[in-house]
């Protein structure tokens, strides 16, 4: 059935939306709480967090990616 | 509305295919490399301001490597790929963004075939830069340790548990190119697909802070890609104590 198709990348791409989000949200979160405990650390940690939330997005972008390609297939 | 996965073939050189991906990256090249050569060439004590330019670009990189890799002198020995991948993929990015780049082309089937394109935006180069990284590391782990303490962290017949958690580090490498190539790959592949639906939805003014997204991407994806290597490679070279 090709509506399933659609349903499927939809799904894809919410469900890393959501563990992405959850992620992103929980390190920048800490970061600005380390930051107002210590705030002569903020560079270090600032550096830290988008290294975090970078990689933590890459979650999202390989359910992305499948999702594409199930697009153009 | 044109959105294309794979890289679009321009034209053949002897019948070697070169796509419009592969431009954009010769085009990156040409512009960095005469950059470096005459920002050294008569350097100075007071610098002019293309050797500023790059003592600044160095000076910064290398204080992020050192302070991962930890001592001065390994810093040293893999600054130079690190920063050249920071480089490559900043410049490349970036290049992307300009106008001109996605939208001049030629009609192929009644479908636009741009004649440059963000060359990340292709698998093929994210994963030749992945696996160059990844080969780089091993390399310097085996330098650095001899293959036998090395290849221990791998193949450990200690216990059952220590086999299957060297199998699994073995998996793990694997992983890691795909990890690699498909982060960047993907972050600069959905900024495009981005940008081209929201200039075909409204194409004045809202898709300026859209741009501006896009820009910090292609750094952030270039700075994760050179602290990663960093720290893999600082991982491969340090002997692990039980």
């Amino acid at each position: 059935m090709p509506e399933l198709k659609f349903l499927a990348i939809a799904i894809a791409v919410g469900l890393g939306a959501i563990g992405a989000g959850l992620g992103i949200g929980k390190i920048v979160s800490q970061a600005i709480e380390s930051t107002g405990r210590n705030p002569e650390m903020h560079g270090k940690i600032f550096n830290m967090m988008i290294l975090g939330a970078a990689l933590t997005e890459a979650l999202a972008i390989y359910a992305l990616v499948m999702a594409l390609m199930m697009f153009f297939e | 509305m044109h959105i294309s996965v794979t890289a679009e073939h321009i034209f053949n050189i002897f019948s070697w295919p070169v796509s419009n991906t592969m431009l954009t990256a010769w085009m990156a090249i040409l512009l960095v490399v005469p950059a470096a050569y005459f920002a050294t060439r008569k350097m100075q004590m007071v610098p002019g301001k293309l050797q500023n330019f790059f003592e600044v670009l160095i000076e910064s990189l290398f204080g992020l490597v050192e302070g991962f890799m930890g001592d001065r002198k390994s810093a040293l020995k893999f600054f130079p790929l690190a920063a050249t991948f920071f480089i490559f993929i900043l410049v490349t990015n970036w290049m992307g963004l300009l106008p001109g780049f996605g939208s001049i082309g030629f009609y192929e089937h009644e479908k636009l075939v741009p004649i440059f394109r963000a060359t990340n935006a292709d698998l093929n180069t994210t994963l030749g830069l992945a696996m160059l990284a990844v080969v780089v590391v091993q390399i310097s782990g085996i330098m650095t340790l001899g293959l036998f303490r090395y290849g221990k962290k791998f193949i450990n017949f200690k216990s059952p548990m220590g086999f299957f958690v060297g199998i699994l580090e073995l998996i793990s490498e694997i992983a890691k190119i795909i990890s690699f190539s498909f982060r960047l790959f993907g972050s600069v592949l959905a900024g495009e697909i981005l940008l081209t639906v929201i200039a075909f939805l409204v194409p004045y003014i809202v898709p300026l802070p859209f741009m501006g997204l896009e820009i910090f991407i292609g750094g952030v994806q270039a700075l994760v890609f050179m602290l990663l290597f960093t720290v893999f490679t600082k991982m491969a070279i340090t002997e692990m104590e039980h």
